[in-house]
């Protein structure tokens, strides 16, 4: 049994979404093959990996709008092929590729969502104006959606999964063809829903917008989970460090106060009064204490992030090792 | 495996939306102008025709629906040949539509099932093909009663409501042909195609492809020739091949409901008509019981077709 196989074997206290060996087969081909993760109430995880990746399959399976082929998965306790329409009622889902009836409103689009959804009348009025507020797309309420960019769409399709009160969401590559200020917009509105306690995953190959907002990401590769966890784990796994902290300051024995701070890997002189840190988390509050202890003068202290980008270049530059190796 | 909840969950919602959609739409709106400005022409004829025999017949309402004078054919053939194009107009990018859309995914999100969007979609077209009929068939009863001065009886009301209802049935057929090409072909313009390449072969070859082909398989017999008769055989198989088309089908059972003094619709033999007071109308209810094999037929084919592109669309992957 894998590593993260015993990891999952037994399902997280608040796993939303738990997946068993979770595998899709077109034929004697496996898109998806036999993943296992837990996803925690409230987390934003990120599902990336380059296209074909099989990302999009393993959300159409959480959603029932495909056959598993083996393996289960479950959505808030249902499984979505017995119990889809459990699932769909909690469950909201912002398609790569989202459409919408461009002849008719926006809030015409909601509305006909939300009768499918069952709501009633003044419900439906209701929670179609606090969506369309949260999302900044009240003033054009009752313009044609033909008229719409496509990160208004975007947001538009957000404001289904509020309309829904969705406990999960499900967002697939909702970044993708965003301008700048578009996905600045777009990425705070999954941080207010994450801050409105709902679960988010996030689809996506756009690593730097993925690393802004995710708590947790799994690595997919070929179909199968190469790597998973938060991106400072990711760090120290793949990179061997997570945080590098320079620090310039004077002083008796910086160096070696340096080092004593948990967390601290390693210590590079680069020159008398300038210092490089690896650590696993961020250390430049305890590397400012360190100075102030040594009667030293700080005169700059910065941190490079680890970056996904690095921890992604390198896990895709070596073949898979067979299981899954999970950081957390 | 038993799923939870009901298959109609949300039938409504899409029923109400697909409806408006359709009868709001510019290529409804161009359909039902071509059949009303064809049929009223055809009407007009039947009108003309009739005015010169008013008090010789009994059911005048009726020949309305029947009587052609040239070159334009009558009422109920232009509605045989215009009601295909209506249902196919209305079908052919049902589900195809959605995937181009990319609305297919976040529809089938919501918690309703495939059943309610197929089914909600399906009845949509059709009843906006019902009240299309339902218009056209209470104009011609209007105008019926306008340009010829006579009431119509009970009789033939029942008559033409029985047309009005096999008519919808008709439709039924087309209109599930052509969603089930929606569903086979994701470009709209293929499905289209292909849907009116079946009506026109179905409609304008097969007629005089069936005949060949019963001839291949019950040569004529040169002694009914010479008395200027069908050979029985040749018949029988000519008729039966060509009930493979919805169009004839629609046809004969037009005939027996629209002409009261039909009495069968395959070859008479002799015998048959012993005893019989020709000319005399049937009542109603045999003429439906002439008719009723072929609106079976054109149920039986509607829910054939309806159920194919069932099980293809529960089948269909999701990703748009």
């Amino acid at each position: 049994m894998s590593e993260q196989q015993n990891h999952t074997a037994a399902t997280r206290p608040e796993a939303v979404i738990a997946a068993r060996d979770l595998t899709k087969r077109y034929g004697k081909t496996s898109v998806v093959d036999a993943i296992n993760f837990d996803i925690a109430k409230g987390e934003v995880f990120g599902l990336l990996g380059p296209n074909g990746a099989g990302k999009t399959t393993t959300i159409l399976m959480m959603l029932g709008l495909t056959e598993i082929s083996a393996g289960r998965v479950s959505v808030l306790g249902f499984d979505p092929a017995r119990q889809p329409l459990q699932v769909k009622r909690r469950v909201g889902y912002l398609p790569d590729a989202v459409g919408f009836y461009d002849h008719l409103t926006a809030v015409e689009n909601l509305a006909y969502a939300a009768k499918l959804m069952g709501l009633g009348v003044a419900e439906r009025s209701r929670r179609i104006a606090a969506a369309l507020t949260c999302v900044r797309l009240l003033d054009v309420a009752d313009k044609r959606v033909a008229t719409f960019s496509r990160g208004m769409r975007q947001r538009l399709g957000l404001a289904e999964i509020i309309v829904k009160r969705a406990e999960i969401a499900i967002l697939d590559e909702p970044t993708s063809g965003l301008d700048p200020q578009a996905t600045i917009e777009f990425l705070d509105l999954i941080r207010e829903l994450k801050a409105e306690g709902v679960t988010v995953l996030l689809s996506s190959h756009m690593l730097d917008q993925v690393q802004r907002v995710c708590d947790r990401v799994a690595l997919f590769r070929v179909g199968k989970i190469a790597m998973m966890g938060s991106v400072a784990e990711l760090s120290v796994q793949v990179l061997g460090a997570g945080f590098v902290v320079e620090v310039e300051a004077d002083g008796a024995g910086i160096a070696r106060r340096l080092a004593a701070i948990p967390g601290v890997g390693n210590v590079e002189t680069l020159a008398d009064d300038r210092f490089r840190m690896t650590a696993d988390r961020d250390v430049r509050a305890d590397a400012a204490r360190a100075v102030v202890a040594a009667n030293g003068a700080l005169r700059r202290l910065s941190v490079d992030e680890p970056s996904l980008e690095a921890i992604y270049a390198r896990c895709f530059q070596v073949p898979p090792s067979g299981g899954v190796r999970d950081a957390a | 495996m038993r799923r939870e909840g009901s298959a109609f969950q949300g039938v409504g919602a899409v029923f109400v939306k697909e409806l408006s959609d359709n009868i709001s739409s510019v290529r409804m709106l161009m359909l039902e102008l071509l059949i009303v400005v064809t049929a009223m022409a055809a009407l007009y004829e039947a009108i003309a025709a009739l005015r010169q025999n008013t008090a010789e017949d009994p059911f005048l309402l009726l020949r309305l629906f029947t009587v052609s004078q040239a070159p334009l054919p009558s009422f109920v053939a232009i509605l045989g040949f215009l009601i295909p194009l209506m249902a196919i107009g209305l079908g052919f990018d049902l589900i195809n539509s959605e995937h181009n859309r990319c609305t297919l995914s976040r529809i089938l999100a919501q918690p309703i099932y495939r059943d309610a969007l197929l089914l909600g979609k399906y009845l949509a077209g059709l009843a906006t093909i019902a009240i299309s009929l339902t218009a056209l068939w209470l104009l011609v009863i209007g105008l019926g009663l306008i340009f010829l001065g006579v009431p119509p009886g009970g009789e033939e009301i029942s008559r033409s409501l029985a047309f009005l209802v096999i008519a919808i049935f008709y439709a039924g057929v087309w209109l599930s042909l052509a969603m089930l090409l929606s569903i086979v072909f994701r470009s709209p313009a293929t499905a289209a195609l292909v849907a009116l390449g079946i009506w026109l072969f179905l409609t304008v070859l097969w007629p005089m492809l069936a005949p060949a082909i019963a001839q291949a398989i019950v040569p004529p017999d040169p002694r009914f020739a010479v008395l200027g008769l069908d050979t029985p055989g040749t018949a029988i198989w000519t008729q039966l091949l060509q009930r493979f088309s919805p169009n004839d089908l629609f046809g004969e059972a037009m005939l027996a409901v629209l002409s009261p003094t039909t009495r069968t619709l395959g070859p008479v033999f002799l015998d048959q008509i012993r005893g019989a007071v020709m000319g005399a109308p049937l009542p109603f209810g045999q003429s439906v019981m002439i008719a009723w094999p072929q609106t079976v037929g054109l149920i039986a084919c509607t829910i054939v077709l309806f159920v194919a592109g069932y099980v293809l669309f529960q089948r269909q992957e999701v990703r748009a």
